[in-house]
Order: structure tokens, then sequence, then C-alpha cells
């Protein structure tokens, strides 16, 4: 009755970076159980070592230099290994491997050293990178889940810290909430065009635009639901109020990956579903995607609210998650403007463009708050930077080449991404999205610019702890930020091959 | 036989149902299981559409499968986040576990 492929025709081999990461996982999780407690370092060591590996896998595979596997498509269309599958393998892995750095020494000094952290923060890499290689509507929702259940853990792993326990169950309660919208959305799109394969559904909902196939409103109410259960993931206004209490108590090193990963796998399955599965589905044939409108109304209220809010914030973390949910804002105009057919690949580009630049300028900011946060996870208010350029000149450098890139002052890869963002949106007429998006560039650098000006022209005591892999992961992300803002051509190069929508 | 909108009326019903219990509900652990009331309708869904549009492919009824596995992973993992809390403070209220401003 059913046809079952061969394991030949699975074209593993395609799948490498991503399988032989959650393999590599399950295995360090049995050699975890043989370190001993007093050395987990061993754990941290041996992650990083593998992300190392796989980063320059992926790496290759982005510049095209080896191709795993022969084709884009393996397991029957499940998994697409395309470029912007590699580009977003290279974000996620760049991202934990700073994610471990940045937490090696924390853990280490809040007594909280336990191998189970790298596990679960290699688990939600794996969870990212399935994400950008989905092909089927199955494997976004169960990559969400895998990104997002480690997540949970993590933001409770400072346990019995009561913030921390506070933050992990918040952070549960509204994201399973969020999936159940998700796969409800699922659900419909399944059942108005009969399959949950994205080219397949790319092909139904051509039919039904075109009058051939019923089903309108069903897929109508299932990409709604879909992009509801997204905008969780990525903390889009209105649905964006876990994000705050999360990066406040959740242990730093966890919302420093936190912040950039969860971003990273939502955009990825927004684009996806949006830009690729959905991107014909308009009310009237050769009109822009009827979710367009939708997508860039929900991008100006998110930049509103997060850089509004922001200003009035006294808590480092919690100023840095409105501002994440800015940026999320965004990265929204971008995903709205691949809604337009003719620039959809251009769009699709500056949102791969605007992930990598946000992952290193943001990594490298919670960084910093590490550096300055004490063991009993105080000092993270804007008064822990003041003075810092007098005491550690090169740290306040690098927190302020941040506080520029997330401002998006030019020479810096914030700017770049901005760019690109701002002129897919003006490409595809999204005129007033790109208007309040350089408005609210300039109100965030207010309180952007309020960091740079206590650390610079303000005198405290400051103490500060920077050991060498957290001062590392701070080097590697500023150097990062100014590089990729100095030569633009590096990032356009990577992303010139991704192409997401369905052609003929 | 019993028409497909019966059961997508169903469907829709106990998504609702669960909606309304996750934002009025208090105990932590109600608002779990009413999580899992609203996953529980989008199987029913999954499995109604599969029987009446795709019978002979068998993609809906996987899917229904993988949103068991994974709606069992969430709740491990919601108990165990519940637990923890309790211990501390003696409570599963989620209004009480209010230290961070929302």
């Amino acid at each position: 009755m059913f046809e079952v492929p061969g394991l030949g025709d699975l074209n593993v081999a395609a799948t490498l970076p991503v399988t032989s990461l959650v393999l590599g996982t399950c295995i360090l999780l049995i050699v975890d159980l043989f370190v001993p407690t007093d050395r987990k370092h061993i754990t941290a060591w041996l992650a990083a070592l593998g992300i190392g590996v796989l980063l320059v896998l992926a790496l290759l595979a982005l510049g095209e230099i080896t191709e795993f596997g022969d084709g884009e498509e393996a397991f029957s269309g499940m998994f697409v290994a395309d470029a912007f599958t590699d580009m977003i393998n290279v974000i996620a892995l760049i991202t934990a491997l700073l994610g471990v750095m940045v937490a090696y020494n924390y853990l280490e000094r809040t007594g909280i050293q336990r191998g189970e952290y790298y596990v679960l923060l290699l688990f939600a890499t794996a969870g990212v990178m399935f994400m950008g290689a989905a092909g089927d509507l199955v494997v976004v929702f169960v990559a969400l889940e895998l990104l997002s259940i480690p997540l949970y853990i993590l933001s409770g792993f400072r346990r019995p810290q009561e913030a921390s326990e506070e933050s992990a169950l918040k952070y549960f309660l509204l994201g399973a909430f969020a999936s159940g919208f998700l796969v409800y959305g699922i659900a419909l799109i399944y059942g108005a065009t009969g399959t949950t394969n994205l080219h397949d559904i790319w092909q139904a909902a051509g039919d039904i635009v075109a009058g051939h196939k019923s089903g309108r409103f069903l897929l109508l109410g299932g990409a709604g639901l879909a992009l509801v259960g997204l905008g969780f993931k990525v903390a889009a206004v209105p649905f964006h109020m876990w994000t705050p209490d999360v990066y406040q108590g959740a242990p730093t090193p966890v919302v420093a990956y936190m912040s950039v990963a969860a971003k990273a796998g939502g955009f990825a399955a927004m684009a996806r579903v949006l830009a690729s599965g959905l991107s014909n589905f308009a009310l009237d044939p050769g009109e822009a995607a009827v979710w367009q409108d939708t997508v860039w109304l929900l991008a100006i209220l998110t930049m509103l609210l997060g850089n509004v809010v922001a200003i009035v914030q006294t808590d480092l973390k919690r100023l840095l998650a409105y501002s994440s949910i800015a940026h999320a804002g965004y990265i929204l105009i971008a995903v709205a403007a691949a809604g337009t057919a003719a620039v959809a690949d251009e769009a699709v580009q500056s949102v791969a463009i605007y992930l990598m630049a946000y992952a290193l300028t943001n990594v490298g900011a919670f960084a910093v708050i590490v550096a300055v946060e004490r063991d009993d996870a105080t000092n993270t208010g804007l008064d822990s930077m003041r003075g810092l350029a007098n005491a550690r000149p090169w740290l306040a450098a690098a927190m302020a080449l941040f506080m520029f890139s997330l401002t998006g002052i030019p020479l810096t890869a914030g700017f770049v991404g901005k760019w690109f963002v701002f002129k897919a949106a003006l490409a595809a007429d999204l005129i007033p999205a790109a208007v309040v998006g350089v408005v609210t560039s300039l109100v965030s650098a207010f309180y952007y610019l309020r960091i740079v000006w206590l650390m610079y022209f303000e005198e405290s005591e400051v103490e500060v702890s920077t050991p060498w892999p957290l001062a590392w992961a701070i080097g590697v992300a500023s150097v990062g930020t100014l590089l990729l803002g100095m030569l633009p051509y590096i990032l356009t190069d990577m992303v010139r091959e991704i192409t997401l929508a369905f052609g003929g | 036989m019993v028409p497909l909108w019966m059961y997508l009326v169903v469907a829709a019903g106990l998504f609702c149902i669960g909606l309304f219990g996750v934002l009025t509900r208090r105990n932590a652990i109600a608002i779990l299981m009413s999580i899992e009331l609203m996953l529980n309708a989008v199987n029913i869904n999954l499995v109604a559409f599969w029987r009446y549009q795709t019978p002979d492919k068998i993609g809906g009824q996987v899917f229904a499968a993988f949103v068991f596995v994974v709606a069992a992973a969430e709740a491990v993992v919601g108990l165990a986040l519940i637990l923890a809390i309790y211990r501390r403070r003696r409570t599963v209220i989620a209004e009480d576990v209010d230290m961070l401003k929302w």
C-alpha cells in the first residue's frame, strides 16, 4: 500500500553536517557520564571541537569547495540541502561555538558546570540547522521543538535560583502555547493542500489561486496560525510578552546563545514556509503574496514597540531583550519583501545577511554582560557599564563596537544588514515599513549610545572578569562585526546563491 | 458517513476550549493540560484530513504520531520545571511566580 524508499535513495550524505551533529551529540551525552564531576570542562572541549570540525565542513559546503551527497533533496524531499541551508548551518555553528566559549567560565564560577549544558546547546543547534533545511512542514515542526525544548531547560539551568526557574516556566508555557498555534496552522495547510511537502504545497497553492482547487480560506487560516506560532518564536509584537522576562531571568550565556539561535531558527522556518512554500499564495494571480501586508504591519509594530520601550529600561539584559524584539522587526521587513515575486531572492538573501550580522554582534554584546555580571547574577544594570573605558579600554571598545553595530552605524556589520533589508523593502515597494525602519533606527541610537556614553564619560569603580575563552569570544565577535562591516562583499558572496522560490 | 466538516468543528471547538483554558487558568498544570487539548485538536484535524483527502498516502497519520511524541516530550520538560518551582515556592499558581515583572 505504501512505498518505502531504499536507503540508497535517501541521499543521506547531503544531510552530513546536521546528522553528524546529532549523532555526535548523542555520543557526547554518553561520554559525559564518564567524565568526573570536577572535570566537566572536558565535555565543553569536546563540544567545541565537534562544532569547530562541523563549522569547517559547513564553510566548505557554503563556499562550494565540497558538496555533500548529490542534488539538493534528501529523504524524499523532507530535507533540502541548498545554499540557504549552508548559510543557516554556518550561522548556527558560529553561534554555538561562541555560546560554548561564553558559557565556559560562567558555569565554572557560578557552580553549574554540568555536561548537560553543552549537550542541550548542541541539540538546540541541530534544531536550528534542521529548520534551515526543512523541505516539509513535519520537519519545520519537529525542528522547532528540537530547538525550543533544550532552550526551555537551559533557561532554567541555574536552578535553584528563582529568576532562572521562573523564566524557564514562562518561556515553556508561552512556547508550548505558540507551538500549538503553529501545528494547528500546519494541520489546516495540510487540509487545504493535501500534503505537507513544501514543493507540493507550492503547486497546490498555485492551483488554489488559479481557481482549479478549493480550500482558499482553509489555506489562509493555516498560513495565519502558522505565522502566529513562528511570530512567538522570533518575538514579534504582539507575541513578544515572554522575551523581556526570559532574557532577564535566564543565565546570561544562555541568553547570548538563545537570542540568536531562536531568531535564526524562527526566521529560517518563516523563510521556508512563507517565502518558499506559500510564495505564490495570492488573492489574485500575479499579485504579491497574501501574507505580505500582515507581515509588514507586524514589522512596523515590532520595530516601534521594541525601540520605544527599550529607552526606559535600566537593566542591560532587559534592554537587549527589547532591542532583540526591535531587530526581529527589521528582519520581518525583509520577510515581507519576499512576498513580491520579483525581489524574493534579494529579500531572502538580506534575511540571511542580517542574521549573520546579528549573530556576531548580539552574542558579543551579551558576552560583555557576562564579563561584568557577578556570581550571584547581579550587576547587570546600566550602571555596570559606568567607567568601563578607564578600567578595561579594550572591553569597552568592543562593547562600543557592538552598540554601534546594533544601531546600524556604517563600517559595522549591523549597518550592512540594515542596508540590504531596507534595499529589499524599497525594491518591493514597502515604503512605509522602510521609513519606520530608518526612523526607529535613529531612536535606537539614543539607548545604544547612552551605554557608550556611560562607559566613556562617567567614572565609577568596575569589577570585571574576562578569562580567556570569554575574551576570545568577545574578540572573535568584534573582529567579525568589524570585518563584515568593512568588507560587505564577504556577506554578499556568502548569500549570492540563495534562492528559495520554486521556479516554473 | 460523517462528513469532514463535523470533525473539523469538533477539532476547532477543542482547540478553543484549550485556548480558553490557557488564557484563564491560574494553575500551571491546568495550563499545561489546556495546551495538550490544543495539540489533540490538531491530531483530530490531521487524521480527519488524512482519512478524507489522501487516504493512500501515510503523511497525515505519521504527522499525528509526531505530534504525540512532541507533546509527550513537552509534558516531561514542563512538569519537571513546575516541580522544580513547587519545591522552592510551594505553589504552582502561575500568577504567584512573578518575581520578574511582565
